[in-house]
């Protein structure tokens, strides 16, 4: 993890890891019809980083992935998903107000088994969003996190 | 196993849990699912969504979900601060 | 008996993780037993909610007129996967910390450093 790796790994990162990232952001937004969620494809997008944290080394991905950055992604997404939940307590906490009302999000699912319609859910999709980026933001600090730590410890043992 | 009584510990805890699986009732077979039951079948028409693990994860069940983001949360902000000062 | 053969795996994971945190002196095997643990945990959970014949919960694309396995415990090991991977990483951490601090992950020699 420290100087990178060779040529070949670095050509076919480059080549899937726009790939790997649109499928989290697909597994995300299609939490409430099929498996997944918004942790599930959090975790695929946070691997991304992770393979490209492996194939470049540390001190070359500090300008793409920001630990700043993250970190405020990360409050961001658990203050939407706390937000999401007020914002039923006309009736309830976690009541989902959103669903079978018409809205965007609000178009009432077919009762059975159906294809499945993108536009419905209610405050499930919205969650979905807000948790995926959560977890996104969270395991990509933590990967970001322990290799610079890693690095450092390395650096300071060789000296 | 320097560590007599770990060992004993060990094989009475493993007897145990041998004797719990003999005694549980056959796989497959659930003994009561009438909350599961009710989640099946009314998932679709009270939030409008196809995933029912995901109905339960974030509708019916949303406190799990908001405790989890949390020990997430504070496991990240733990793993900041133990790497702050090796960071130097 | 070999029906039950998801729990005799559940007891398998277990027993490996408790002899690992049991008799194990490295930091780093104590954190694979505490996983393999979580792991039987959450194969306990699913196994308990199984039901024979039956598909994923998911009414997209679902075969007609299967029944469907439980939703709840999948709900709740999904919620425990992802506390375990934050558990498992501060721990990790955690043990990086002790080497950094005393040059060893070996718990014996680590108290013995103490006094």
């Amino acid at each position: 993890m420290i100087g990178g790796m060779s040529r070949i790994v670095r050509t076919m990162t480059t080549l899937i890891f726009g790939f790997i990232m649109v499928y989290g952001f697909y597994v995300i937004a299609h939490g409430h019809l099929s498996p997944g969620g918004g942790f599930q494809g959090g975790a695929i997008v946070a691997s991304a980083f992770a393979l490209l944290l492996v194939t470049y080394g540390t001190s070359q991905i500090q300008s793409f992935l920001s630990k700043d950055l993250l970190s405020i992604l990360e409050s961001t997404g658990l203050v939407l998903f706390i937000t999401f939940a007020f914002l039923g307590l006309g009736a309830t906490f976690f009541y989902n107000f959103v669903s079978n009302s018409g809205g965007l999000f609000g178009t009432p699912s077919a009762i059975g088994v159906n294809p499945g319609d993108l536009n419905t859910g209610g405050t499930i999709t919205l969650m979905n969003m807000a948790v995926g980026l959560e977890v996104l933001a969270a395991l990509g600090v933590i990967v970001l996190t322990m290799s610079v730590a890693s690095e450092t410890i390395h650096k300071k043992e060789k000296q | 196993m320097k560590k007599p009584v770990f060992f004993i510990a060990f094989i009475f805890f493993l007897a145990f849990m041998i004797l719990v699986a003999i005694g549980m009732r056959p796989f497959g077979e659930p003994a009561i699912s009438n909350m599961d039951d009710y989640f099946i079948e009314n998932a679709q028409a009270e939030t409008a969504a196809n995933n029912v693990v995901t109905t339960i994860v974030f509708d019916y069940r949303g406190f799990d979900t908001l405790g989890e983001g949390t020990v997430l949360f504070t496991a990240v902000v733990g793993i900041v601060a133990l790497f702050r000062e090796v960071a130097k | 008996m070999i029906g039950n053969f998801p729990f005799v795996t559940v007891i398998i994971l277990i027993g490996l993780g408790i002899y690992s945190l049991l008799f194990k002196k490295n930091l780093i095997k104590i954190a694979i037993g505490l996983t393999l643990i979580e792991s039987g945990v959450n194969l306990f959970l699913i196994a308990l909610g199984f039901r024979k014949e039956a598909v994923a919960p998911i009414y997209t694309q679902a075969p007609e007129g299967v029944k469907m396995v439980l939703p709840t415990p999948q709900a709740l090991c999904l919620t425990s996967i992802v506390i375990g991977v934050a558990t498992t990483a501060l721990v990790l951490s955690i043990v990086m910390i002790i080497y950094q601090r005393y040059g060893t992950i070996n718990t014996d020699e680590i108290r013995r450093l103490r006094g």
